[in-house]
């Protein structure tokens, strides 16, 4: 498995944010039966990579995250962050913090805020900056991002991929290693999604973070992903981990490269066959 | 269905009221309003309502109906200087019970929100709490508050205070589990990435919690300050000197017909009154929640 950092183009090489998922195990246990959610599951990701976790809904891997997280714990395994141990058998549960923000499937502005005050949420809660900083700084950081001009519209009023977008920024704001994305753009139209794609990779190639991204949509996967980790279903743990050779920056036009498509051939049939695992299984949505 | 739950939720790269002052939102919506069919709708359904009442009782003299004080008389009654059953609208009596019952129901309903709003956030927030107080809770909220009566007499020695203490006991269970409802009905992904973004316990409860359940917290003083306004009739019907119940009871006694109605639409209108200031409280605590409904066009 390669382990090298990805080259960002004309900026400093990351230095921070590798995850290591070290066979962990996740066993549920409603009513008593057991219900294995994560299998000895092993994964490492390099520092600042986009790492694209593919499978069909219900597999487990949002449970995955929810252990990177902190919302979660987990059975058996480690998982380290830059060496530090997030969770392990000992301490099953990892303490939620701004150096891993997650960006929720369905989204989780505060809509009783304005954009702006959500934006400035976490530095000004954990008293880093004090607010006029921060608003100089979500001002300046909403500005990069597009999205000048709705700063003190609340995020009712703002289309749905503005909205994604300002979590986005409100996750950037605390500077943190790690972006957890919970199949962000699952709600949004397939033109909406397209954008959207590039305006994170824009954002990406401004804020190298890492970035442990869920999705079951393989062009996405693979499109915005230096590697893409093909994840089986009930119990999940890495059926195929593909590393994506087209080089970044990438935009739309990648779509129809040869090498975009040989891509997709190669790993097709494996999602394919995990989709239709879940789908005879008869899993719910999760 | 998890696919149609994911849907946007607002209507997109519509930004219509952006910049609009809490006046101007206000006047837009009224414009929506006036500019719907709505008003006219309302009138009619009032024409219909009041044409009904005279002539089912004044024209048709209806079985049941020719018995009730019919609208002329009401009418006549409630504008006349010198009322023949004492109340109208150049009595200054008529306005004392109108301030009781309002005093009354003010105390009851402060009171309720104060104690009613924290407890059903701490019956939300708390298992624990709600595990130890919820059963009582459940088990005292069906009691009707008439049958609250005797008891509130014995605990109070004074009628007035008896009388407060029944309306504030059926407004204090509806603003307390309508709190408790909407703490608990907070989606969990606002708690977790207020814990994701570094906020502490406290600041959990200060930025998501409350204003997350604002809404159905005056959703629950709707309730209340309607369930407040029922007990205190009640209370006011069976003991107690002025205040709307009283004069509605002891006309009926005295057969003082037209002066009940005159209570009773009374009663209506003060109530819409109240209902309708805490639902302003609300719209200005929740402008959020104002600009969605107006981007809604609602």
């Amino acid at each position: 498995m390669d382990l090298r950092a990805p080259e960002p183009r004309g900026g400093p090489a990351v230095t921070r944010g590798r995850i290591l998922i070290d066979d962990v195990v996740k066993i549920y246990d409603p009513e008593g039966a057991a219900v294995m959610a994560v299998d000895h599951c092993s994964l490492d990701i390099a520092a600042g990579e986009i790492c694209m976790i593919v499978g069909p809904s219900g597999c487990g891997k949002t449970t995955l995250l929810n252990a990177i997280a902190g919302f979660h714990d987990i059975t058996s395994g480690t998982i380290l962050l830059d060496g530090e141990v997030l969770c392990s058998k000992d301490k099953p549960k990892a303490e939620p913090g701004p150096d891993r923000i997650v960006v929720f499937q369905n989204g989780a502005l505060f809509p009783w805020k304005t954009n702006l005050d959500n934006v400035v949420f976490g530095p000004v809660m954990q008293g880093k900056l004090g607010r006029r900083e921060a608003v100089d700084k979500g001002r300046a950081m909403m500005a990069d991002a597009g999205l000048a001009g709705v700063e003190l519209n609340y995020p009712g009023e703002v289309s749905s991929g503005m909205r994604r977008r300002v979590e986005i920024v409100r996750a950037l704001m605390n500077d943190p290693k790690v972006l957890l994305l919970d199949e962000p753009y699952r709600a949004l139209d397939s033109l909406t999604k397209s954008v959207m794609h590039e305006a994170l990779l824009e954002i990406y190639y401004r804020n190298k973070v890492t970035i442990f991204f869920i999705t079951h949509d393989l062009e996405e996967a693979i499109f915005l992903g230096h590697k893409v980790a093909i994840m089986t279903t009930r119990p999940c743990k890495p059926k195929k981990v593909l590393t994506v050779d087209i080089p970044h920056p990438r935009d739309y036009g990648v779509l129809t490269s040869k090498r975009f498509r040989e891509l997709i051939e190669e790993t097709n049939d494996a999602v394919h066959e995990e989709a239709l695992k879940a789908f005879q299984a008869g899993e719910k949505e999760g | 269905m998890p696919d149609a739950l994911a849907q946007p939720r607002g209507p997109t790269d519509r930004a219509q009221p952006e910049e609009m002052s809490r006046l101007g939102l206000t006047m837009y919506r009224l414009s929506l309003w006036l500019q719907s069919p709505r008003p006219y709708l309302m009138v009619v359904g009032f024409a219909l309502f009041l044409g009904f009442w005279y002539l089912a009782v004044e024209v048709w003299r209806l079985p049941r109906f020719k018995e009730m004080p019919g609208i002329t008389t009401v009418i006549k009654e409630w504008l006349s200087p010198n009322p023949t059953y004492g109340l109208s609208f150049h009595t200054a009596e008529y306005y004392q019970h109108i301030g009781m019952s309002i005093w009354r129901v003010a105390q009851a309903f402060f009171l309720a929100t104060v104690l009613g709003v924290p407890f059903g956030l701490f019956l939300g927030w708390s298992r624990k709490f709600k595990e130890y107080v919820f059963p009582v809770f459940e088990l005292l909220r069906p009691i009707p508050i008439l049958a609250w009566v005797p008891l509130a007499i014995v605990m109070f020695i004074a009628t007035e205070s008896a009388i407060v203490f029944l309306a504030f006991l059926a407004s204090f269970f509806a603003t307390a589990l309508n709190t408790m409802l909407g703490v608990e009905s907070l989606d969990e992904s606002y708690t977790r990435a207020a814990s994701c973004l570094g906020a502490g316990k406290w600041q959990v409860f200060r930025h998501v919690i409350l204003p997350g359940a604002l809404p159905f917290i005056f959703t629950g003083l709707q309730i209340s300050i309607g369930v407040s306004w029922f007990s205190l009739v009640a209370a006011e019907m069976v003991s107690g000197q002025y205040g709307l119940g009283y004069v509605i009871n002891t006309s009926y006694m005295m057969v003082r017909y037209p002066t009940i109605v005159i209570g009773m639409i009374t009663l209506g209108f003060v109530g819409y009154a109240t209902s309708a200031l805490v639902r302003i409280a609300g719209d200005y605590l929740m402008e959020w929640r104002v600009r969605e409904l107006a981007l809604a066009e609602r």
